[in-house]
């Protein structure tokens, strides 16, 4: 035996074993946060608002988890269900992307809307979901808004917007930038009218849909932690090389600057919303004092 | 050739050549007088057909150029009486934004735009033309000044976009701009919108939400920078020029989708070459409109503003009902409403087919 035999490796055959590999754990049973690494079962996790029940961090809802936790009895009227995105600049890619997000999520956009009850009370809510096309804003998203908002305005409801984007819908280029006016045109007339507007941020809002609408409400709360503001933190650090505090962006920072009104944890959501609606509700037989 | 855009050196190449030879021809005293006919007369031919057909990523460039004239050099060149007034009375002075009165024709007016520095120093100062919250609001309080005292107002958008910063963020730049988009919206006072170099963004659209908005021929506007898109969509940004041709940015792309009312001519080669013939022909267009405008009523100018903008978007309304199954998380019933809904498909499906948004 040589010397250099000694670092070669031996060869075994393998023979591929019955059982499986790992203990036969199913797929999503158990979740680790992806703030704090805290490792909870996921029925726990789901029974907590998918609150983390560690470090409080809020984990993102689909549009349709958040209207089951905010409507009452979940129920939902749903507004232009049918309204679907088409490529009005035959971008490249755009066609195929669409037709995958429509298949990974079941939703037609990234904003679900209607009518349902708060409390009691009867609301038109628009709800936004990041996991559709990272809740970014084309036509369909500005259209169905857009909607949501006038029929708020005519059949004089109050109106809860439910924010989450990264902001504008690239392949829709000037279109997509043109529903920030659209919407924010069609809150002027719905405001002016004397329509209450509520607008809740949720992680992350960002770009133009955080300096449209979302920015407008008579009322703005927030979800802690979420993100919220116009240019993303990596766009600001590589364009003007400032260093960005922590908190940066975060509801508790835009608390702290004056920028929204509260901050409202997940589980106080509903009663907060609840409180806010009748603060602007004369029931009949009230008495207005004197 | 100073200021020259890569596209342009095979002409001015040409150029090069025929001032030698003049030179040659006068130093050895050779009558070249063909040649140099000839030569000149492929200049302008090449000339006519470069710039009578830019791609969208020499426009972007030409949109770009660095002796582009500013919102400053218009507002001087199309108006008279120009009185530049200052601040958001909340905060600061930003010099990204100008703004004042002016005379059009002898009508006052009121002025805002977007500024680019002139050099280096003055950049810095106005921040490259991004303007922060106070930018916003600057143009705000102006706008606000206008409709109490009836004034037209009229914006020049130049700008790469808000600027994005931690101070910027801390003092609300969605929200200065958001209330821009919403307050636009009820002036009962013509407003009309002009790019005349680079609409970038909300912050471009923050002084954008007019009656008329035109162009200038070689300006370009949109979503997001070509260079963010490509960096976005390629991990790229060296691709800008390609994501240029995709995201119809053009004068041209924007008129035929109906975002925009009318372009405005620049001379061959660009706004820089001539800015006395650049002014003239903004204030031919912006006379044009202006007159227009003012025959409205303010109840009449909110209502052509607001469906100018109600209108763009392009969607279809599909038939079959969501794949998505809400009875689990609601009971979801079909309602009156979504009957109701359906029932305007063929209006919508007719917007679809529609080649412009209009």
């Amino acid at each position: 035996m040589q010397i250099k035999d000694l670092f070669t490796k031996k060869k075994y055959a393998t023979v591929p074993s019955e059982r499986p590999s790992k203990r036969d754990i199913p797929e999503g049973l158990m979740n680790k946060c992806s703030k704090c690494g805290n490792i909870q079962y996921s029925k726990e996790l789901e029974k907590n608002l998918k609150v983390c029940s560690s470090c409080g961090h809020h984990n993102m809802l689909s549009a349709w988890e958040r209207i089951a936790m905010t409507l009452d009895d979940g129920h939902l009227t749903e507004y232009d269900a049918g309204m679907e995105s088409v490529d009005p600049l035959n971008f490249p890619g755009y066609a195929g992307k669409l037709e995958q997000q429509k298949s990974k999520t079941n939703l037609r956009d990234g904003v679900i809307t209607g009518e349902g009850m708060i409390g009691g009370f009867p609301v038109v809510i628009c709800v936004m979901s990041f996991d559709f096309f990272t809740g970014s804003m084309g036509s369909v998203v500005g259209e169905r808004i857009t909607r949501a908002i006038e029929a708020a305005h005519a059949k004089q409801l109050p109106l809860l917007i439910f924010s989450t984007s990264s902001g504008a819908r690239m392949q829709e280029s000037i279109l997509s930038l043109m529903q920030m006016a659209k919407t924010s045109a069609a809150l002027s007339r719905f405001q002016g009218a004397g329509g209450l507007y509520i607008s809740i941020f949720t992680d992350p809002t960002m770009g133009g849909v955080s300096a449209s609408f979302a920015s407008l409400g008579d009322y703005i709360l927030a979800e802690p932690g979420a993100r919220v503001g116009f240019a993303g933190r990596v766009v600001i650090e590589q364009t003007i090389r400032q260093k960005l505090p922590d908190n940066f962006q975060t509801a508790e920072f835009n608390l702290q600057h004056g920028q929204l009104d509260k901050v409202v944890h997940r589980k106080d959501m509903k009663a907060t919303l609840t409180k806010l609606l009748d603060m602007h509700c004369v029931r009949e037989g009230a008495s207005h004092g004197g | 050739m100073a200021g020259e855009l890569p596209f342009e050196k095979p002409i001015n190449d040409l150029r090069q050549k025929v001032t030698e030879l003049k030179a040659l021809s006068e130093e050895k005293g050779i009558d070249f007088t063909d040649e140099i006919l000839i030569l000149e007369e492929k200049c302008k031919r090449m000339e006519q057909e470069l710039y009578s057909e830019l791609t969208p990523a020499q426009r972007m460039h030409m949109a770009r150029h660095h002796q582009r004239p500013t919102s400053l050099d218009f507002i001087n060149a199309v108006f008279t009486d120009f009185m530049e007034l200052h601040g958001d009375r909340l905060y600061a002075d930003d010099l990204a934004i100008v703004g004042g009165l002016a005379k059009l024709n002898g009508i006052p007016v009121t002025v805002i735009g977007h500024q680019r520095g002139k050099d280096t120093r003055d950049n810095i100062a106005r921040f490259f033309g991004s303007p922060h919250p106070e930018g916003f609001r600057k143009a705000l309080r102006f706008m606000e000044q206008a409709n109490k005292f009836k004034r037209p107002i009229i914006t020049f958008i130049d700008t790469k976009g808000a600027y994005p910063g931690n101070t910027a963020e801390e003092r609300g730049q969605s929200e200065a701009i958001a209330r821009n988009l919403r307050e636009m919206a009820r002036f009962g006072v013509p407003i009309i919108c002009i790019v005349i170099g680079e609409g970038g963004s909300g912050g471009a659209l923050a002084l954008g939400v007019g009656n008329r908005v035109l162009m200038l021929e070689n300006a370009i506007y949109s979503a997001i920078s070509p260079n963010g898109a490509a960096s976005i969509l390629w991990k790229d940004a060296s691709r800008a020029d390609e994501a240029a041709a995709a995201m119809k940015i053009t004068a041209g792309d924007l008129l035929e989708l109906g975002i925009i009312e009318d372009i405005v001519a620049e001379p061959q080669g660009g706004a820089h070459r001539d800015l006395a013939f650049q002014a003239e022909q903004i204030k031919d267009k912006l006379w044009t409109h202006l007159q227009e405008l003012l025959a409205l009523s303010p109840d009449q100018l909110v209502e052509d503003r607001y469906n100018k903008f109600r209108k763009v978007g392009q969607f279809r309304i599909s038939e079959q009902p969501a794949d998505h199954e809400p009875n689990d998380v609601g009971g979801q019933e079909p309602s009156a409403e979504a009957a109701a809904s359906e029932s305007d498909d063929s209006e919508q499906l007719a917007m679809q087919e529609a080649p412009t948004v209009q």
